[in-house]
């Protein structure tokens, strides 16, 4: 037990890969035994992340379950490991979207030990980024990650699967180029790679002074810059989204789920995470741009995804939508620093950040489950399917009024928090932002309207193609997200708890 | 005296050669596995000298000094440096892995491996895996330009005869001419550096490591520095003199595609390393804006060319363009970790590359195609060569986690140094490399497999198997624990440092 | 007068003498059919000669003998072991030719040659040095046009004739011109002569010229070689191979000796030295190139020994020790090498009566033997290592920088690329390309004994020599330092 008590960090991370090169070994036919053993191994992780949750003191401040691994000394970078609430809250999220992940993908039939395990991979790559306190480590797990998901969409995916994979893969390793030559620049200035000092030493190079033969401000302004448009990416900010509707679109469900659930919040924790930190200058200096950037996704997020006919595209933009609120909260913080409004945006931004992940996935998922029965995901093709699958029906309308931001659900927590935080900092584009919640709530009812509601298109109530109800492998992906969505929006404290006294120390 | 490990490395490939050769014609059989017994003999030897190499002595280590002309201070002196003892290791494991490729195969669908004269193949591939090892472990420049020189003339041989019969004689001519006109370039360098160190030091000597002490005046240094380096790395495949490569690739067989990309342009690189920058020092320093602009034009020209290739091997060749691009890249930022980087990348673009052209090699002897539009759906028929090959892809984007990323991160560190320009730009390469790479194992494993194909691509045998998983092995190992590999290459970089600073 | 040492100084030309006679007397007694056995005996004793001077003959410290006629130092009896040896293996190759094979006469053309070349590499004298080369000349002239029925062999024979009478009479005036100028025909007293400046630095011009013609002619170098190829591919093909080594190695020999000793003073030998340097760069140049389009192997051998005598020119044109005992050296990897090359033809050409290169397509699944051979041969030609060429060219090249003369050896070395070139594209109808029908299996190349004991003797020669090259590197710098 002292092993895993000095480990757990690890140990969490670790793990899903090494069931992953385990499972190499396992026969290919025994389709069972994978699907077991991927959900097995996805679970302890989760388990060992609840634990930790619970062992974790909110009031120390700093990283806690710190461990450090020599790994390329020559550039004088190591594997260190550490948490925080901002990181625990996140480490929680994708180990509980991971084993749901992998069960909402029991119905893949082709390939399911390489399905599995590139699941696996993609866990560990996913964590890694939210637990490394070392840049280049960070930036290692930040490219693992994309590798498995590139594959899972241009394997696994549907028709444009090609198209969609290799935009996809084009965006990001473009995004994350920024992002490399921006770490070897400070990795080449301070020959370390280690975040805590980095952070220290950086901030307080005195402005005067040249680096490379460029001004500090310059190199500064740059690097600032190099890391933005890469989380922006991945974000997505608008106008960089444009690879997400379409890897969203031709996804496997899981990777769906796993790619709105989890990947999208990398982009926005390197924003918490690094930028903020190491750039308080040029955020604030920048802001204006950023919530400017962050409302036009609000808006144009929600508007794109009014107009679409197809249900998983409709879902895909309104994820532009939700995480447009994530970035305005940081753009306030960034512009206030430490004011109490800004901690108050940050702790919206960082909730919602986990709803997002919760409703997200469960929309997504919730869509392959239709999906799957019908075999379309054109709008106009449904119609009045609430009396036909009555159960499936009240989960998707539970779900969508969560992501909606009803009040009493999560989602009304964390965007009533990022609202009430940036409207002294950023009014008028908190303003036009709030707009945009009039068209959530427009493209959310239409969608419901036209899947639940209308006139019941007579195709799917008799016949082969007769409608069949959830069953109750996809009840229990869907019920840990249903009861966390309740749970956070009545109950909110014990996990804002965690967040809020990690913005206050870190910020 | 210990164990002479170097010079029965170097050596053995040599008795090999000989021995096949005085085997009778039709012993076919016995020729492979008298090949495939003395490579692997090689890689343990060189396992055992990577693995017993003294980290925390570093220099110069398993040093034997035998006379040869010593009226001429020409003498076999053998030795190998943090940078030197990775290649050996290197040409161990593509000898190994060079010789299973190339066992044949009698099915008759897959014209795999060698099946004419086998015997005299392999010796040929051994004579220049002598050459090969020869100069990794030469400390003589005397010693280094002859191994050298014996590396250059089995190719053509190799190629002429072997190779694929469209191209094969022009390839192979305009190979051997090229390194031959870069080889004896870099010989009247090594000559005029031989009697400018016998002017300031009296002593009339080879001997690198008193060369590298013999004060060469600046203005000699910088006049003898181009044709010394530029002439040692036309085989590294240096822009703009890189036109032989890709050719050379394309028509070479299998084995010798993989010997050619994955040990011989290192060879260059090495070289160039060895004599050009450690020896003249000052040189390198004048014209590192030259070798850094080519080097750079080097990297994207090349990802560039290999974006828009439609014959598969083209597009490994050119790509190795771009990949020996970065070692020279590495060499020309003159920093520690520049020359750290280049030192790992050319056990990563070796073992990498080596992988790749046996992966396109057991396509085409099934496929008889090498048009990427024109293949398709291996990955049902081959799915362990896919494996390999998507891990031969990872590697050459730079993928962290694979010996990519562990080499090409130190070399743009190294090049922030010196422009971040330079950096910038190169780093597009990335991008391309990543374009290319996914867009090709999408097209040929994954895509529709062809109807002509159905039936007749048959699954790699065993051996091949054996031989990606070697690869493999080492570029993961390497990645995931740059300790394997990284501390060794620093200890060789310190010392050039010196050398470096010293002048 | 006549001492040990005097004794010991022409030794091998005793030797030579005893086989010769010996050839006269048994070559009667055997039969039409055994008379190829001269050969034997012919190779055999020269072998037993060679073995002989070396355990008895060899020179102390340089000393003149029968009365200064001759020089007796490593230089010369180095040159003579060459000679002797490349004389062996040409009886060896002589055996199975149709028309020399079974024709006593024909060995006692080569031994009297022998001589007489022994004589030019130990000359010290001009006049003895104009008898020895008159001895080594004109039984080579017979030997060129020995084949009377063949038109190709008489005019090879007429042609080397004329236009060596012509150039060595030129050659004979510039030594009496010497003589004139200078009142002695000693060499090693002229050297003293020309340093005081008794002859006039315009009339010593003129005289070196004259000579360089005679010597040209020798070496075949530009613009003396128009003879080269027509000879080489007229002649005997054993013929061929001894003209266009030890020939040219004794030619070289009498450079060296002359040059050196006589003429070393810088007013002279800026002169020459530009001279010799310019017609190396000629050589070079126009020996490789005109190889190139060759599609008879004779002819091809022939312009590439005239661009070979351009790299041994810049080892003269260096003038130091380092030259000299590279242009040795590289002579003794040259001998070899060209020896074996001819070999190959010449087996080649009595097993299917071809000399093109065309018809070599298949020779290495015919005879994997030969093909090795070839390979060895022709890559030493181009110089690669691990045979005798490489080295050789190395040192000429080294001898050239020291000396200053960089623009000669790239010139050399980009030449050399051109001549890579068509060595190997040789290379390739032996290893690549197949006969008409593929059936190679059914066409084997037989080698008679000798051929394939001179053959093997020569590979080994040609390998030992690029890989263990400090013995010969050795004995060619003791000699080269008899010169200074």
């Amino acid at each position: 037990m002292d092993f895993i008590s000095t480990h757990f960090l690890s140990l969490i991370l670790f793990l899903p890969a090494l069931a992953a090169v385990f499972m190499l070994f396992l026969p290919k036919e025994e389709i069972k035994l994978l699907r077991w053993f991927a959900l097995g191994a996805s679970l302890i992780p989760f388990l060992l992340s609840v634990s930790i949750w619970f062992q974790f003191k909110s009031s120390i401040p700093g990283f806690q379950f710190q461990e450090r691994y020599e790994w390329y000394e020559a550039l004088g970078s190591t594997v260190h490991l550490g948490v925080d609430g901002l990181s625990l809250t996140m480490v929680l999220l994708t180990t509980l979207l991971t084993p749901l992940a992998i069960l909402a993908s029991f119905n893949i039939t082709d390939k399911v030990k390489a399905y599995m395990m590139l699941f696996l991979f993609l866990e560990t790559g996913m964590l890694g980024v939210f637990m490394s306190l070392d840049l280049l480590v960070f930036f290692v797990f930040w490219e693992v990650g994309l590798i498995p998901m590139y594959f899972l969409i241009n394997q696994w995916g549907s028709a444009n699967r090609n198209y969609a994979s290799m935009k996809f893969l084009i965006f990001t390793m473009g995004g994350s180029l920024g992002l490399l030559l921006a770490i070897q620049l400070l990795g080449v200035l301070f020959e370390t790679y280690d975040l805590l000092a980095l952070t220290q030493r950086w901030t307080s190079l005195q402005p005067d002074s040249t680096l490379l033969g460029m001004s500090v401000s310059t190199v500064k302004a740059i690097a600032f810059w190099a890391f933005t448009i890469a989380f922006a990416i991945k974000v997505p900010i608008w106008p960089f989204h444009t690879w997400l509707p379409d890897a969203h679109t031709e996804a496997p469900t899981a990777g769906s789920m796993i790619l709105a659930g989890v990947l999208l919040k990398l982009g926005a924790y390197g924003f918490l995470r690094l930028i903020l930190p190491l750039y308080p200058v040029e955020a604030r200096y920048f802001a204006g741009a950023l919530a400017f950037l962050a409302t036009a996704a609000i808006i144009f997020g929600a508007l794109a995804s009014f107009a679409q006919t197809d249900f998983k595209r409709l879902v895909a933009y309104s994820s532009v939508n939700h995480m447009g609120f994530v970035v305005l909260g940081i753009a306030a913080a960034g512009l206030a620093h430490g004011t109490p409004d800004a901690t108050i945006a940050l702790n919206g931004a960082i909730l919602q950040m986990f709803n997002h992940g919760l409703s997200a996935a469960g929309m997504f998922f919730l869509v392959g489950v239709l999906y799957e029965r019908t075999h379309t995901r054109n709008l106009e093709e449904y119609g009045g399917l609430f009396t036909l699958v009555p159960i499936y029906g009240g989960i998707l309308i539970f779900t969508s009024m969560a992501s909606l931001g009803l009040p009493g659900l999560n989602g009304f927590i964390s965007e009533f928090l990022i609202v009430r935080g940036s409207w002294p900092i950023l009014t008028i584009y908190t303003a036009v932002s709030m707009l945009g919640l009039f068209f959530t709530g427009a493209y959310i009812l239409k969608a419901l309207k036209k899947v639940l509601h209308g006139p019941l298109n007579e195709h799917w109530s008799h016949g082969e193609h007769k409608l069949t109800e959830i069953n109750t492998r996809e009840m229990l992906v869907m019920a840990p997200l249903i009861l966390l969505m309740l749970w956070i929006g009545i109950y909110p404290a014990w996990i804002l708890d965690v967040i809020n006294k990690a913005v206050m120390m870190l910020f | 005296m210990t164990f002479p490990v170097l010079s029965i490395i170097t050596f053995t490939p040599l008795v090999a050669a000989l021995i096949l050769l005085l085997m009778p014609v039709n012993r076919k059989n016995e020729a492979r596995v008298v090949a495939l017994a003395s490579a692997t003999f090689a890689l343990i030897l060189s396992l055992w000298v990577y693995f017993n190499y003294d980290q925390s002595i570093a220099g110069y280590q398993f040093v034997e000094k035998y006379e040869w002309l010593p009226a001429l201070g020409i003498s076999l002196h053998f030795g190998v440096d943090g940078i030197g003892a990775p290649l050996v290791l290197l040409t161990g494991v593509v000898m190994f892995t060079g010789v299973l490729i190339s066992w044949g195969d009698d099915n008759p669908h897959v014209m795999a491996g060698i099946q004419d004269r086998p015997r005299e193949f392999f010796a040929f591939l051994f004579i220049l895996a002598w050459g090969v090892l020869g100069v990794f472990v030469s400390l003589d420049l005397f010693m280094l330009i002859f191994f050298y020189e014996i590396a250059v003339f089995p190719m053509y041989l190799l190629i002429v005869i072997w190779g694929w019969s469209v191209t094969r004689e022009y390839a192979a001519m305009k190979l051997t001419l090229y390194l031959l006109i870069g080889s004896v370039v870099s010989l009247v360098g090594a000559l005029a550096m031989y009697f400018a160190q016998y002017q300031n030091t009296g002593v009339l000597t080879f001997n690198m490591l008193t060369m590298e002490s013999a004060r060469f005046s600046p203005s000699f240094q910088i006049i003898w520095f181009l044709p010394v380096f530029l002439g040692f790395a036309v085989l590294g495949g240096i822009w703009p003199l890189h036109n032989w490569s890709p050719d050379g690739h394309v028509a070479a067989p299998t084995a010798v595609s993989m010997f050619h990309a994955g040990v011989l342009m290192k060879l260059g690189a090495f070289a160039a390393l060895r004599v050009g920058i450690m020896l003249l020092p000052e040189g390198a320093k004048y014209w590192q804006w030259l070798i850094m602009a080519f080097a750079a034009i080097a990297v994207v020209y090349g990802a560039y060319i290999a974006f828009v290739q439609k014959d598969f091997k083209y597009m490994v060749g050119f790509s190795s363009v771009s990949h020996m691009g970065l070692v020279m890249l590495g060499f020309s930022t003159l920093n520690a970790d520049g020359l750290l980087g280049s030192g790992l990348q050319m056990f990563s673009h070796g073992a990498m590359t080596a992988l790749f052209f046996a992966v396109v090699g057991m396509i085409y002897d099934r496929a008889h195609t090498r048009q990427i539009p024109e293949l398709g759906g291996m990955s049902k028929a081959m799915p362990f060569a896919t494996v390999g090959f998507i891990i031969g892809g990872l590697v050459s984007m730079g993928m962290p986690l694979f010996s990519g990323f562990i080499a090409e991160f130190p070399i743009f560190m190294g090049v922030w140094q010196v422009h971040w320009f330079v950096a910038v730009i190169c780093s597009i390469s990335i991008v391309i490399t990543a374009a290319y790479i996914m867009r090709n194992i999408r097209q040929v494993f994954f895509g529709d497999m062809p109807e002509k194909f159905e039936g007749h691509i048959t699954d790699i045998t065993i051996l091949d198997k054996v031989a990606i998983t070697t690869l493999c092995i080492f570029m993961i190992v390497i990645g995931a624990y740059p300790k394997f590999m990284a501390p060794m290459v620093q200890t060789g970089v310190e010392y050039i440092m010196r050398l470096l600073g010293g002048s | 007068m006549f001492t040990s040492i005097s004794f010991a100084s022409i030794l091998p030309e005793i030797l030579i003498l005893i086989v010769g006679m010996l050839v006269l007397i048994i070559e009667p007694f055997w039969k039409e059919e055994k008379r190829r056995n001269v050969g034997w005996l012919t190779a055999g004793g020269l072998f037993a000669a060679m073995l002989i001077s070396f355990l008895a003959g060899q020179p102390g410290a340089p000393t003149s003998a029968l009365g200064g006629m001759i020089r007796f130092d490593w230089l010369g009896f180095f040159f003579k072991m060459l000679f002797m040896f490349a004389g062996a293996a040409t009886a060896l190759l002589m055996m199975d030719h149709e028309q020399l094979g079974k024709r006593g006469e024909a060995y006692l053309l080569l031994l009297a040659s022998l001589i007489g070349m022994n004589l030019m590499a130990v000359s010290s004298d001009l006049i003895m040095l104009f008898l020895a080369i008159e001895t080594a000349s004109i039984p080579l002239y017979a030997l060129a046009g020995f084949m009377l029925g063949d038109d190709k062999s008489t005019e090879a024979g007429f042609k080397y004739l004329l236009f060596g009478i012509l150039t060595t009479t030129i050659m004979l005036y510039g030594f009496s011109l010497v003589f004139g100028f200078s009142g002695t025909t000693d060499i090693y007293q002229l050297a003293e002569m020309f340093r005081v400046g008794a002859i006039a630095p315009l009339a010593a011009f003129g005289i070196l010229a004259l000579i360089l013609v005679g010597i040209g002619f020798k070496v075949a170098f530009v613009p003396f070689h128009f003879w080269a190829p027509d000879v080489y591919e007229g002649s005997p093909t054993p013929v061929a191979g001894f003209l266009s080594t030890a020939s040219k190695a004794a030619g070289y020999a009498v450079l060296l000796r002359l040059f050196f000793i006589a003429f070393p003073e810088p007013s002279l030998s800026a002169s020459w030295t530009t001279t010799l340097a310019i017609i190396a760069a000629i050589s070079m140049i126009v020996g490789n190139l005109l190889a190139l389009p060759q599609t008879n192997i004779k002819r091809l051998l022939a312009y590439s020994s005239i661009a070979h005598t351009g790299y041994t020119l810049i080892g003269v044109v260096a003038l130091t020790q380092l030259g000299a005992a590279s242009v040795v050296f590289y002579l003794a990897a040259y001998i070899l090498t060209n020896l074996l090359a001819f070999g190959i033809a010449m087996a080649f050409s009595k097993a299917t009566g071809l000399e093109n290169i065309q018809d070599y397509a298949g020779m290495s699944r015919r005879s994997p033997w030969l093909g090795l051979m070839m390979l060895t041969a022709f890559l030493s030609l181009t110089g690669m290592p691990p045979f005798g060429g490489f080295v050789a060219k190395v040192v000429v090249f080294a001898a050239g920088i020291q000396a200053g003369y960089v623009w000669l050896v790239v010139l050399g070395v980009i030449t050399s690329v051109i001549g890579a070139y068509y060595y190997l594209n040789a290379l390739k109808f032996v290893y690549l390309y197949r006969m008409p029908n593929q059936d190679e299996e059914n066409h084997p190349i037989p080698l008679s004994r000798p051929y394939a004991i001179a053959l093997v003797a020569l590979t080994l020669g040609v390998i030992l020599i690029g890989t263990i090259f400090a013995p010969w590197f050795n004995w060619s710098d003791a000699g080269a330092l008899n010169l200074f």
